[in-house]
């Protein structure tokens, strides 16, 4: 299901769906987001991510809004959700 | 079904005899819960605001009677963990160890449970008993999230409540159940997260380490697996209590465990995950809710912008056209009332006595009576921003601009508030949880050009330069937000540097506002001002009517006109004779004080002032008092709100020296380049 390289959050694209790999940069932001939601092994989607400022991610029914620094903090492996994996099986080719 | 019952003893519920004993209750839970609407509720008008010792943070109690019974409610900052990262973390767990009230209610919000049970995975390990109360489920239920308060009771072994505290659902249900577990009625054995395998025997070697020399009130296991987190706070005491020798073996143990942080938190939403599941119900997945859609006007960097003023563009509007005339009806009705009944009543009274309890102590209570209306309605909006959750949005849309001068984006709201009225702009720093962001923004407040400044430039500046006055105006005005960008950039390089935080933010779901919890919101943060700040800004009225008023008759022989002469060299660097130097000083109550203080000083000859001005005083010099004025210490109702929110001296007087300083400074600047390019002339 998950592919084995991370990629990092800050250059995810809007609707991106992953599993959350790391939290790197310190206990302190890594306890900060935990106790938000965010910690290794959650699935995280990203909501809205423009290339600068902050950006939109929810984890665990919890929208958080990250600054580009935190995010680029983060790493997140790649998970093809069920319903898109359903609509490769509907497609066609497939 | 305890996961640890030889490490975790359960907290002892000591039988008590009188059960109509009065209740301390600790109210806690996660930001954004609902939390001050059930305090509200609770306590109603009975809260008292405070401070909660040597803290800048507002520590909120009150009373509350339900049922016969009495309980005394102490309301917790509103934190998502209980680690030591910030002032409110430390002081809520403080609070647990140290008061140790009877009982802790926790609040959840429903829409996201799990998150919300990181603060009980953690609340557990303290020895006090916690009762649940899970609120807006139905704010849930629209987002498709189906709630069981019974089976998650039965799995957590702690009473739960499922509540919708807007509309006062379930509250008296979760004090009701909170007196039964303190009085022992309820059964209370709860199930409580065990630490990861991986570290359970590291976990072991500490606890048995640091068990003898633990001071008394701190439970062994919750301080061994502080020390697993690394909690900065149980690191640095258990350096204190730990004889050298364990301390070394413990400083080891942790130093090659570097990572158990990151499996202690894992393992508590392991165990939460195990709590919910039964619990907890999604019968509609992946419906997009009314918050995902509002949220794509609200967060867009466009739309959300434009959004954003026509907000603040309808605050400014309703305090203008609601308090504005309050206001007015204030100044001319009770205080020019009662001003003339007190001369009436003084009419045999020596003429300082009366001029020190009428033009110094009634017209300071005059100032402090007129900001309330400005303070309530502007409270009132705020209040509504916060509590339908659009407040986190601004903070959002305005990070990027704000972070450029080291600020956070929750920075915006205080600093934009400013334009209308500097008091409550400092005092609106509080949505801003650190402390060293939310000093920088009460630092920076003071720069932002109050509506009184406003009125004073738009008076004298077509006085001084009737060619152009818009032109000037506007170069003021941006030259002004300029400085308050630059200073904003010095602070943050210098001053607070290694302080800054990250941006992490949670932005809740929106929520319908509870007018009850917005009204007791506005009424408590204005009384507070009146409270506090009163005594500061009525002695400053007084002190200077006294330094104005004597000894000789009219401004001009005063203390005041005495000290502008000697400042008159100071002022010669900024091309501002003594008159202007006392016109400016006199602006320290109010602003507008400086327009009737140039009006006294200039008009002696029975000129009108707009016909003096012109004359005697050359453009370099009008540029220089201008902009000193729009930079001078700001009015004292600010100083004293700036005093009242630091709770410092130190940093008030921090404040009023920059502000002071940086206004000489650009006044300086302005006038001799003023002067460079030809708009000098002698000062008559």
């Amino acid at each position: 299901m998950a592919s084995t390289q991370p990629f990092i959050l800050s250059e995810l694209p809007d609707g991106f769906r992953g599993i959350v790999a790391r939290v790197n940069g310190g206990r302190e932001l890594a306890a900060r987001l935990a106790a938000m939601g965010l910690t290794a092994g959650t699935e995280i989607v990203v909501l809205q991510n423009r290339g600068f400022g902050p950006m939109l991610a929810r984890v665990r029914d919890t929208r958080i809004a990250l600054g580009r620094g935190q995010a680029s903090l983060v790493t997140v492996y790649e998970c093809q959700s069920p319903d898109i994996q359903a609509t490769f099986r509907a497609a066609p080719s497939g | 079904m305890n996961a640890n019952p030889q490490t975790f003893k359960p907290p002892s519920v000591p039988p008590r005899a009188a059960e109509s004993r009065r209740l301390v209750i600790g109210l806690a839970g996660q930001p954004n819960v609902g939390k001050s609407t059930v305090f509200s509720i609770l306590t109603g008008l009975t809260a008292e605001v405070g401070n909660w010792p040597g803290r800048t943070v507002e520590r909120r109690e009150g009373s509350a009677r339900i049922g016969g019974r009495e309980f005394h409610v102490v309301d917790l900052p509103g934190t998502y963990s209980l680690t030591s990262n910030s002032e409110e973390e430390r002081i809520a767990r403080e609070f647990i160890l140290r008061e140790r009230p009877d009982v802790i209610v926790m609040l959840a919000d429903a829409s996201a449970l799990e998150r919300n049970l990181y603060l009980l995975a953690e609340l557990l390990l303290l020895p006090i008993p916690v009762v649940l109360g899970v609120n807006m489920v139905d704010v849930a239920l629209r987002e498709g999230v189906e709630f069981d308060a019974h089976v998650l009771q039965a799995a957590l072994g702690l009473p739960v409540v499922a509540m919708v505290a807007s509309r006062n659902e379930g509250v008296a249900e979760l004090l009701a159940a909170a007196a039964a577990v303190a009085d022992g009625k309820q059964e209370y054995a709860p199930d409580r997260p065990e630490i990861a395998a991986t570290h359970q025997s590291v976990y072991e070697q500490l606890n048995a380490l640091i068990e003898p020399s633990v001071p008394a009130g701190v439970p062994t296991h919750w301080a061994a697996l502080k020390l697993l987190e690394g909690d900065r706070e149980v690191t640095e005491s258990a350096q204190q209590w730990l004889p050298p020798a364990a301390w070394a073996q413990a400083h080891e143990l942790l130093r090659e465990h570097e990572d158990a942080v990151l499996d202690v938190a894992g393992a508590r939403y392991e165990w939460i995950g195990r709590m919910v599941r039964a619990a907890v119900r999604r019968p509609r997945l992946g419906q997009v809710s009314f918050t995902d859609r509002f949220d794509r006007i609200a967060t867009h960097p466009v739309l959300g912008l434009l959004l954003l003023l026509s907000v603040f563009g309808l605050v400014f509007w309703l305090t203008f056209s609601i308090a504005g005339p309050v206001q007015g009806w204030l100044e001319d009705g009770l205080i020019a009332a009662s001003s003339g009944a007190m001369t009436a009543a003084l009419a045999g009274a020596p003429a300082w006595l009366s001029g020190i309890l009428v033009d110094g102590l009634l017209a300071g209570a005059g100032i402090v009576v007129t900001f309330v209306p400005i303070l309530f309605v502007f409270f009132l909006a705020l209040g509504l921003l916060e509590d339908t959750g659009y407040q986190s949005r601004m903070a959002y849309v305005m990070d990027r601009f704000m972070h450029r001068i080291g600020l956070h984006g929750k920075s915006f709201l205080p600093l934009f508030l400013g334009f209308g009225c500097n008091v409550p702009a400092v005092m609106g720093s509080r949505v801003i949880e650190s402390r060293p962001a939310r000093l920088l923004t009460i630092m920076l407040t003071p720069f932002v050009p109050c509506s009184a400044r406003l009125v004073v430039l738009a008076f004298l500046v077509p006085l001084f330069f009737p060619a152009f006055p818009a032109l000037v105006a506007w170069g003021l005005v941006v030259g002004n937000l300029l400085v308050l960008v630059l200073v904003g950039l010095l602070l943050d390089r210098f001053a607070f540097r290694r302080e800054r935080l990250a941006f992490v933010m949670e932005m809740p779901l929106y929520h319908v506002p509870n007018p009850r919890t917005i009204l007791i919101y506005a009424l408590t943060n204005v009384w507070t001002f009146v409270k506090r700040a009163a005594t500061i800004i009525v002695v400053a009225s007084m002190v200077i009517w006294l330094l104005v008023s004597f000894p000789g008759e009219s401004v001009n022989d005063s203390y005041l006109g005495m000290f502008g002469r000697v400042l008159e060299p100071v002022g010669a660097l900024m091309g501002l004779d003594w008159r202007l130097v006392v016109a400016t000083l006199s602006g320290f109550v109010a602003k507008e004080n400086s327009i009737a203080a140039l009006g006294i000083i200039f008009g002696a000859d029975g000129q009108t002032l707009g016909g003096t001005l012109a004359t005697v005083v050359a453009p370099a010099s009008a540029l220089a008092f201008l902009v000193l004025n729009m930079l001078f210490i700001p009015c004292v109702a600010t100083v004293a709100a700036i005093r009242q929110e630091t709770r410092s001296w130190g940093w008030t007087g921090l404040s009023a020296g920059m502000m002071l300083f940086s206004a000489m400074f650009f006044a300086t600047l302005v006038y001799q380049l003023a002067v460079l390019l030809g708009l000098g002339g002698a000062i008559v």
